[in-house]
C-alpha cells in the first residue's frame, strides 16, 4: 500500500492540522517509508497470535463509583476566551 | 409492488451511576452549566481516564439479561471527530472486542413472538451539550454531560415493521429499568434510539440502502418516524429514484424525516485502541457475583405468575411488563389477596383511574395495602364486586378514611343475615309467580331474572350467591 498527496491532505484535514505544500511533500516521503515497513510486517503470519491492544499486558484498574470532583468554574471559566451564563462560547456550529 | 421493511436499532442508555465514566465528576441532571465539568471532562492534557467499576457491573447485568456472551477481555478505542462539545477530539468507545457480545431479546408485536438478535453492547461516554444561537452567531457549550457513562446496544436488522421496532424499544426500556442500570427517563435523554431503516423488494435477499434516523426519544416518535421514512423510501424507489445512505432527523412538529447536511468525510472516525486504557478483564467470579444480585427477569416473572399464581397469559404479561406494577401486584399477593382478583383490579379499575389522571402506579393515591383491604372485603363477602368499585372511587382522593368506614358511610355492606334475605326472597317469589312457573317449565333465564329482582329489592346489598341458593331451595320445595 502506498500513500499519496491527497491522502495526506485528507488526514490533515480530519485532524485539523494545517500543512504547507512543502511540509506535505516531506511528510509524503516519510509516510511512504513507514507504509513500506508496514507492508513488510503484513507478510508475517499472525493467524494464531492474539492481537495485542496494549503494550502492557495487565488489566485495567477500576475506580469506585464515587463523586470526588467539585465545581471548578471559578478557576476554569476565566481561562476561556468567551463565556456567558457559565457556558463556554464558541462560534455557532450548525448541524 | 410489495416491499419488505428492515429495521435495526442502536440504543444509547445512560447508566445509573453517581460519577462519570472515566472521572469522579457527578452525573446529576439539570445542574448549572459546567458545574460538573472536571478536568477530565474538559480534556486537560496529561490527565488519564480511569474506568468506573459500576459501569462495568451495569454492562455485565445487561449481558446476563439478554443471554449474551460477556467478554472476559474487552478493549477501549478512540473514535475521532471534531465538535465543540467533545473537547478531547475523540470519544472513548469500544470497537473491536466490546464487553457484551451476541445475545437476544424476545418481543411480542402484532400478537407474534419474535427474538430480536442483539449484536453487541459496548461502553462509551456521552458528549457535552451545545446550545445553538445563545446569542447571534454563537454556540454555548455545557460539559456537565460530557463523560456520562453510556452503554450502546446494537441489534441485528431483525425488525420488519414500525410496531416491532416500538415493541423492541419498549421491551428494552423496561428491561434496563428492571435490572436497575438506567433510570429510563426519555425526556432527559437517558434512553435514546437511532433507528436504521431500509426497504427491499419482497422476498429478495440483498438489503436495501439504509438511512439512520437519529436520536428518537419517545416511542410515539419511533412509530411516526419509521412509518414516514418507509413510505418515503418506497415512493422514492417506485418513482425510479435511488436511496443514498444518510443520517436523518425526525421533526416531531411536521412528522417528517429529513437528511442532515451530509458532513464532509463523515464516518471516517479513524478508530484505534486507546493507549490510555488497558484491556478490561472480567473474571468468572465477578460475573457469578453479579448473577446473584440479578432480580428475576420480566419473562421469568411472567412465567411464574402463570404457573404459580394461575394468572392468564394476558394478565401475566401486562403485569410483568412494568417493574412498578409487578411490585404493587406482589405486595397484594403478599397480603394474602387472591392473585387473579388482584390482577383484575390492577388492570381494570386501578389502570383506568391512573390513565384518567395520567399518573404512574407508584403515584397512586390508593396504595397496595389499601387496595388489599378493599379486595379482602370482597373475598369475605362484606361487599359485592360492584359495591367495591363504588368504595374504590369514594376513597380515591380521601386518604384519611379507611375502607371499612367508607363501606359504612356508603351503606354498601352486603346483607348476609339469612333471615333478612329470606323475607326478600319470599316477597319476590310471591310477586313473580309467572317467572317461577317459567323457570319450572325449563326457562333458565327466568331464574336469573328472579335473582335480579331480589338483588334489586335489597338495593344491591344481598350476597348474590346466597340469594340464588335460597331461591333454588324454595322453588324446588
Amino acid at each position: 500500500m502506498t500513500i499519496r498527496k491527497k491522502d495526506i491532505e485528507k488526514i490533515a484535514h480530519l485532524a485539523r492540522i494545517n500543512i504547507s505544500q512543502e511540509e506535505s511533500q516531506k511528510l509524503e516521503n516519510k509516510l511512504v517509508g513507514i507504509m513500506s515497513l508496514i507492508d513488510k510486517m503484513q507478510t508475517v503470519d499472525t493467524a494464531n497470535i492474539e492481537p495485542m491492544s496494549h503494550a502492557l499486558d495487565i488489566s485495567q484498574p477500576l475506580r469506585k463509583d464515587e463523586v470526588t470532583e467539585s465545581d471548578l468554574r471559578k478557576n476554569i471559566l476565566p481561562l476561556a476566551p468567551e463565556t456567558e451564563e457559565y457556558l463556554f462560547i464558541v462560534p455557532q456550529v450548525i448541524e | 409492488m410489495d416491499w419488505d421493511i428492515v429495521i435495526g436499532i442502536e440504543t444509547h442508555i445512560q447508566l445509573k451511576t453517581k460519577s462519570k465514566q472515566f472521572s469522579g465528576a457527578s452525573t446529576a441532571y439539570g445542574n448549572e452549566p459546567n458545574s460538573q465539568a472536571c478536568l477530565v471532562s474538559l480534556a486537560y492534557p496529561g490527565l488519564l481516564p480511569v474506568l468506573n467499576h459500576e459501569s462495568v457491573n451495569c454492562a455485565i447485568k445487561l449481558g446476563l439479561a439478554i443471554n449474551a456472551k460477556i467478554a472476559r477481555r474487552s478493549i477501549f478505542a478512540r473514535k475521532n471527530y471534531f465538535y465543540p462539545d467533545l473537547p478531547k477530539g475523540y470519544q472513548i468507545s469500544q470497537m473491536e472486542l466490546p464487553i457484551v457480545g451476541p445475545g437476544y431479546l424476545s418481543i411480542n408485536a402484532n400478537e407474534k413472538k419474535k427474538d430480536v438478535r442483539i449484536l453487541r453492547a459496548h461502553l462509551e461516554e456521552d458528549a457535552g451539550k451545545s446550545s445553538h444561537g445563545v446569542s447571534q452567531g454563537k454556540t454555548g457549550i455545557d460539559l456537565n454531560r460530557a463523560g456520562t457513562p453510556l452503554l450502546e446496544i446494537v441489534t441485528e436488522p431483525d425488525m420488519n415493521s414500525a410496531e416491532e421496532a416500538v415493541a423492541y424499544a419498549k421491551k428494552l426500556h423496561e428491561l434496563v429499568q428492571w435490572i436497575g442500570i438506567c433510570d429510563g427517563n426519555m425526556q432527559e435523554g437517558s434512553f435514546r434510539c437511532d433507528v436504521n431503516v431500509s426497504v427491499k423488494k419482497k422476498g429478495t435477499e440483498v438489503l436495501g440502502t439504509r438511512r439512520e434516523i437519529k436520536n428518537l426519544n419517545s416511542f410515539k416518535f419511533i412509530k411516526q418516524a419509521v412509518d414516514y421514512e418507509v413510505n418515503w423510501q418506497i415512493e422514492t424507489l417506485e418513482d425510479g429514484g435511488k436511496i443514498d445512505q444518510a443520517t436523518i432527523l425526525f421533526n416531531p412538529e411536521t412528522g417528517e424525516t429529513k437528511a442532515m447536511r451530509s458532513k464532509e468525510e463523515a464516518n471516517d472516525y479513524r478508530y484505534f485502541p486507546d493507549p490510555d486504557l488497558l484491556p478490561l478483564l472480567v473474571t468468572e467470579e465477578q460475573i457469578d457475583e453479579i448473577k446473584k444480585l440479578m432480580p428475576k427477569l420480566p419473562d421469568e416473572m411472567q412465567e411464574s405468575f402463570k404457573k404459580e399464581l394461575g394468572l392468564s397469559e394476558y394478565d401475566a404479561s401486562e403485569i410483568a411488563s412494568d417493574s412498578e406494577v409487578t411490585k404493587y401486584f406482589l405486595a397484594l399477593v403478599d397480603s394474602k389477596v387472591n392473585p387473579k382478583l388482584s390482577a383484575n383490579w390492577i388492570l381494570g379499575n386501578l389502570y383506568s383511574r391512573l390513565n384518567e389522571e395520567e399518573i404512574n402506579i407508584n403515584q397512586s393515591p390508593i396504595d397496595s395495602q389499601r387496595l388489599a383491604e378493599l379486595i379482602k372485603r370482597i373475598e369475605d363477602s362484606t361487599i359485592s364486586n360492584n359495591a367495591a368499585k363504588k368504595v374504590f372511587d369514594f376513597i380515591w382522593d380521601k386518604s384519611s378514611i379507611t375502607v371499612d368506614q367508607a363501606i359504612d358511610e356508603l351503606g354498601l355492606k352486603q346483607i348476609s343475615d339469612s333471615g333478612e334475605i329470606d323475607i326478600l326472597v319470599d316477597q319476590v317469589l310471591k310477586n313473580n309467580q309467572l317467572m317461577v312457573e317459567e323457570y319450572r317449565s325449563g326457562k333458565d333465564k327466568a331464574f336469573n331474572a328472579l335473582v335480579g329482582q331480589v338483588m334489586k329489592a335489597s338495593k344491591g346489598k344481598a350476597n348474590p350467591s346466597q340469594v340464588s341458593e335460597l331461591l333454588k331451595q324454595k322453588i324446588s320445595k
